[in-house]
């Protein structure tokens, strides 16, 4: 049988139309079930990963040196509502940024997604969402070990919609910073620009030190304004100890969704220029 | 029911082109072919020659600059989702879910495809069968071998039971016994009615397997027909290949000039040069036998050292010489 001699018909092609909404959300799921599972694997290794760092934070920051005298007793209340934040944001940008480098970079798993019967976004949502998924997981433990650690940790009944809001805010801001770094960085660079993009990340987010009290050293007050996990911590200390000076929550609000749209967009191109040649 | 005198379309492309961004030249030149449903189709040519560029097209995975793709009717441009349902994919390089078992790889596969539980579990057991994989089914992919990893990605793609199977270079860098056992697959999911599109650097796989062959450089289509087909075309005896050592340069385009013009030879080519000698192939109007002696005179008459004489039937590597000038490489 060739087609040299044959007449040669092109079949009508049924299913223009594109795969039905139901199997879009089946296959969604699926790839969610995937990084469920393979999270699930190895969950001890994941919370060691996430926690190890803000654990020795709190401490050697709010149990030792307040211990020893050199930081006031208050310092704790308003170190951990920061540590919160910063579990968020880091959880969530590591969540997506490195599974990304390795899966465009090298071991091409994630080619197996995109030949799903699903649009490009939603195999990048489908990060997203795992990614502060994990994020607020991450955040959620971090209650019971505050408590273990401090002994009580600051907590307001009034202030829970404003925490659970800035947590999936935040969660989802840093998951989409991720995305970008991950989609834009070569993989060869990875390493100078995790180094160069963390560290200062970790340092002007309003982690160790309320954004207000800044006010004396105006260009560093300036600079931690320009970092969304600022906006993180700050809506945190809104809601869990609002004695503390603080950015009012509305505004912790407005900036975390402006930042959402800018890295949500950034992410999204970054995915499509790496998804598609 | 296919009628046998209408053959299906099942891949079209159309004037395809793809130049990629800061790219001199066009990966793919305007290409143009068409693979009938059920047919095990070839690509064939040297390494960047625009082979896994067009698959990429084809697969929605790549852009193209201009041109129509097609899968089943269905534009890969205009519908990549659906596209994406009917095309079942083996890339060149691993991309096996390194996090998962051989068994998680197929069956999540198949449920991202919308395959209900019962149906991939039955056919992810016939598969690992099929592909000798089953007492692997619970190892995850890590340190498996070559030709483990190609059987794992070709039965993967299997799983939501493709209309169209795409294998880029399928068995490259394959040992021997890995690479036939691909080859029998391949030929059982012909059996079985599946249309396949392979790219190959080798001839021989080309050859052994494809129904229809289109070779390709430099992003063009140079030729399209049955392997068989081809060849004849070419030439219709045997192929004598001499290797030489002439007498200089002169002395071997005098040696061209009297090989190409003895009786019984149809075309006269240096195909290869190695320090002092080269092998020169002679396409042959009929055998090759009554013919090397008259060779042998001419090479020692015209000062040259016959070093070495090889019969053999032309082959795809022959047309390939034949419409660039240069061995298959």
């Amino acid at each position: 049988m060739t087609a040299t001699t044959a007449e040669v018909r092109t079949e009508p092609a049924a299913e223009v139309r594109g795969p039905s909404w139901t199997l879009m959300a089946r296959s969604f799921g699926s790839v969610l079930r995937r990084d469920v599972v393979v999270t699930g694997k190895d969950l001890v290794a994941f919370l060691a990963q996430v926690l190890l760092q803000p654990v020795f934070f709190l401490f050697v920051f709010g149990k030792l040196l307040t211990g020893l005298g050199y930081t006031s007793h208050n310092y704790a209340s308003l170190l951990f509502p920061g540590l919160v934040a910063l579990t968020v944001a880091v959880t969530a940008i590591q969540a997506t940024a490195f599974p990304l480098v390795a899966e465009f970079g090298w071991t091409k798993e994630i080619e197996d997604r995109l030949l799903a019967p699903l649009p490009l976004w939603a195999v990048a949502a489908e990060k997203l969402l795992f990614a502060s998924l994990r994020a607020i997981v991450a955040a959620a433990v971090m209650f019971p070990i505050g408590i273990g650690v401090l002994g009580a940790v600051p907590y307001r009944a009034a202030g829970m919609g404003l925490l659970v809001t800035v947590a999936l805010l935040g969660s989802f801001v840093g998951a989409c910073i991720g995305m970008t770094v991950g989609t834009f960085v070569p993989p060869t660079k990875i390493n100078i620009a995790f180094a160069l993009i963390f560290t200062p990340l970790l340092f002007t987010g309003a982690t160790q030190y309320p954004w207000p009290s800044l006010a004396g050293l105006r260009w560093f007050q300036v600079v931690t304004a320009a970092n969304p996990i600022t906006y993180v911590s700050e809506g945190m200390r809104a809601a869990l100890v609002p004695g503390i000076p603080h950015i009012p929550g509305w505004i912790c609000i407005l900036a975390l969704l402006v930042s959402l749209v800018v890295f949500g967009t950034l992410g999204m191109v970054g995915f499509r220029r790496r998804a598609i040649d | 029911m296919v009628n046998s005198a209408v053959n299906i379309t099942a891949v079209e492309v159309r004037q395809l082109v793809k130049r990629y961004p800061k790219a001199q030249t066009d990966a793919v030149d305007r290409l143009s072919f068409a693979v009938v449903r059920g047919e095990i189709f070839g690509l064939l040519g040297p390494n960047g020659a625009g082979k896994s560029t067009t698959i990429g097209v084809l697969t929605t995975r790549v852009r193209p600059t201009a041109g129509h793709a097609l899968i089943a009717g269905v534009d890969v441009v205009a519908a990549p989702q659906t596209v994406r349902s009917l095309l079942g994919v083996v890339p060149q390089r691993n991309n096996l879910d390194r996090s998962l078992s051989v068994r998680q790889n197929l069956l999540f596969h198949a449920a991202y495809h919308g395959v209900p539980k019962a149906v991939r579990i039955r056919r992810a057991d016939a598969l690992l069968e099929q592909f000798a994989l089953t007492d692997r089914a619970n190892d995850k992919p890590e340190y498996f071998s070559g030709g483990q990893n190609q059987r794992m990605m070709i039965a993967r793609a299997l799983m939501h039971d493709p209309t169209v199977l795409f294998l880029d270079e399928p068995t490259t860098g394959l040992d021997p016994a890995a690479r036939l056992f691909v080859w029998d697959r391949i030929r059982e999911l012909r059996e079985a009615g599946v249309t396949i599109v392979l790219t190959t650097h080798d001839m021989d796989e080309a050859a052994a397997l494809a129904d229809r062959v289109g070779i390709v450089d430099s992003g063009r289509l140079l030729a399209l027909d049955s392997p068989m087909s081809l060849v004849r075309g070419l030439t219709a005896g045997a192929t004598l290949e001499v290797a030489v050592e002439p007498a200089g340069e002169t002395g071997m385009a005098r040696l061209l000039d009297r090989l190409g013009a003895l009786a019984g030879v149809q075309r006269c080519v240096q195909v290869d040069s190695a320090g002092a000698v080269r092998t020169i192939r002679l396409h042959l109007t009929g055998d090759a036998g009554p013919l090397v002696a008259r060779v042998a005179a001419a090479i020692v008459e015209l000062g040259g050292r016959l070093i070495g004489v090889e019969i053999r039937e032309s082959s795809l590597e022959d047309v390939f010489i034949e419409l660039t000038g240069r061995r298959l490489r």
